[in-house]
């Protein structure tokens, strides 16, 4: 196997969005090693229409956003390798990966993009007693089984958590004849975007329960039933409030978690909020030469917005491997949430290494209405832009201007808040 | 005759919930709505819901056996069972590419099915 200067671990739209990016700014060696059996990711299993609103100004299905950059890859020659599995990287960037025709392969790489995205929250990190029977499955393998492989988990269907996928999986399984009794959510919110709720669950009369959870499951071989009740303030169930569900299937779509095990091995320093790598403006890691993108730096709601984050973490891998990087200054700013900011992404920067303004994307831990995102550079508050509503399920963002940084040589913290009127 | 009927908008995560009053199937009132994007959701919702369908059909001589599909446009709401009856029925045969015209007038609503991915020939 040759060497590349430039590896990108995972083909999805956070991989192909870099590698494109990486080869327009002047790299011609550049390599995505991707362990399914084609490029795309989990768009391709992402049937539904809605993605790239902010891209291509129209809306697309998955398949079709992600063949986009596809096509764009391959007319742009980049190398890829499919059915590979990275099995290490190491803090020298050697990245160590196999497959079944090359076997076991080294290559010796000057920067690493990691876009190797998220995964489901399993059953298992629940806590939900009952026994342990088949039929029950996370929404994403639902939705690989029914759109990719054309077989039918079940017939009646009860779904835990209503994040996107368990909301589209709704529709999805009802459109193909299965009665959905009941979507169940913990919070007292849908982590789901608004528009599925609507056309997901109103549109098919389906149920949707806030605080609500299941506390048992039914069955031995196969699921039977399960039993959902009402959870108080402190997220316990409340006696009395049990009703029983006969089901064959049980669905959870109850969050995702960046998948950080290659980025852990290297040493990678992490983010306890985002379980992502902490990153600078360059989307750079702690291993100078290793960049993050996509849900595996935090889990995106919008694929347009990981195809840009990727566009910016492709071109400063370029820039890292031509040597065009600019040196560090020496400043470096923090970036704090408070009072609600649950994180931002990046975590620190240097005004100096800033090609453009700075987009700062960050995520709350509540819903807040006719409140503001302030920003904060020091004790002075530069910034109070008044939102009609921010969620927990909608990642939002505030541009910082490039000028402005560059005109506090003395600013060391920059913090964002949510203040309410 | 009137009438009341109940939605939420979903042009942002606001989610106003809309109340839109009828008076012999004619609007005569929107309310609930905080922009004029909700009120404008809230007549094409009374007035001509639609929505586009995706699923898959199955493929022959394909590397997968099911291509993704969409109706090429919006479809009215109450059709979605009988489009999706026309797309059950239907198949392909590899190669499959974007665009192809696999319904040409899905469940006489005269809007084509149309395959959404790539299917290469195994």
């Amino acid at each position: 196997m040759k060497d590349y200067d430039i590896v990108i671990v995972g083909g999805g739209p956070a991989g192909l969005a870099a590698a494109a990016a990486a080869k327009k700014a002047g790299s011609d060696s550049i390599l995505i090693i991707e362990r399914d059996r084609e490029l795309g990711g989990i768009l391709n299993q992402c049937i539904h229409n809605g993605f790239g609103l902010h891209t291509f100004k129209e809306e697309l299905t998955g398949p079709e956003y992600a063949q986009r950059f596809i096509d764009e890859v391959l007319t742009l020659g980049i190398d890829y390798r499919l059915d590979t599995m990275v099995m290490d990287i190491a803090p020298d960037k050697t990245v160590t990966a196999m497959n079944r025709t090359d076997g076991m392969f080294q290559i010796k790489a000057k920067a690493v993009v990691l876009c190797m995205g998220c995964r489901e929250r399993p059953r298992g990190a629940l806590n939900i007693p009952g026994y342990r029977p088949a039929g029950i499955f996370s929404a994403g393998t639902a939705q690989r089984l029914v759109n990719i492989e054309g077989y039918m988990p079940g017939r009646e269907v009860v779904i835990l958590g209503s994040g996107d996928i368990g909301l589209i999986m709704a529709r999805r399984m009802t459109l193909e004849g299965a009665i959905v009794k009941v979507v169940a959510e913990v919070m007292p919110y849908s982590g789901g975007l608004k528009r599925n709720i609507v056309q997901c669950l109103n549109d098919f009369d389906i149920p949707l329960l806030l605080s609500h959870t299941v506390i048992d499951i039914e069955g031995k071989e196969h699921i039977k039933a399960v039993t959902i009740a009402e959870v108080g303030p402190d997220r316990k169930p409340i006696k009395g409030t049990e009703v029983r569900y006969t089901c064959d299937t049980l669905l959870l779509s109850v969050g995702l978690i960046p998948e950080n095990e290659l980025s852990r091995n290297a040493g990678v320093e992490m983010n306890p909020v985002t379980n992502g790598p902490i990153v600078n403006e360059s989307l750079e890691t702690s291993i100078p030469g290793v960049f993050a993108c996509g849900n595996v730096l935090h889990v995106h709601d919008l694929v347009d917005f990981v195809s840009e984050e990727a566009k910016k973490a492709g071109e400063n891998a370029a820039a890292f491997v031509l040597g065009k990087a600019q040196e560090e200054s020496g400043q470096k700013i923090t970036l704090h949430g408070e009072s609600g900011v649950r994180y931002t992404v990046p975590s620190h920067i240097d005004p100096k290494r800033l090609s453009d303004n700075l987009t700062v994307r960050f995520r709350v831990g509540d819903i807040y209405k006719d409140s503001y995102v302030s920003v904060y550079y020091g004790d002075e508050r530069v910034r109070h832009v008044k939102k009609r509503i921010i969620a927990p399920g909608e990642m939002e963002q505030v541009v910082l201007l490039k000028d402005d940084l560059l005109k506090r040589p003395e600013l060391t913290d920059i913090t964002l808040k949510i203040e309410e009127a | 005759m009137t009438e009341e009927r109940n939605l939420t908008c979903i042009n942002c995560p606001m989610g106003c919930f809309l109340t839109v009053e009828l008076t012999d199937k004619e609007i005569t009132k929107v309310s609930g709505n905080t922009c004029p994007r909700g009120e404008q959701y809230a007549r094409d919702e009374v007035t001509n819901p639609v929505r586009t369908v995706t699923s898959t059909v199955k493929v022959k001589g394909g590397v997968y056996e099911r291509v993704s599909v969409k109706t090429k446009s919006p479809v009215p709401k109450g059709k979605i069972f009988e489009v999706m009856k026309d797309i059950n029925k239907a198949s392909a045969t590899a190669p499959v590419h974007i665009g192809d015209v696999l319904i040409e007038d899905c469940a006489g609503t005269g809007i084509p099915v149309v395959a959404a991915r790539e299917i290469m020939k195994s």
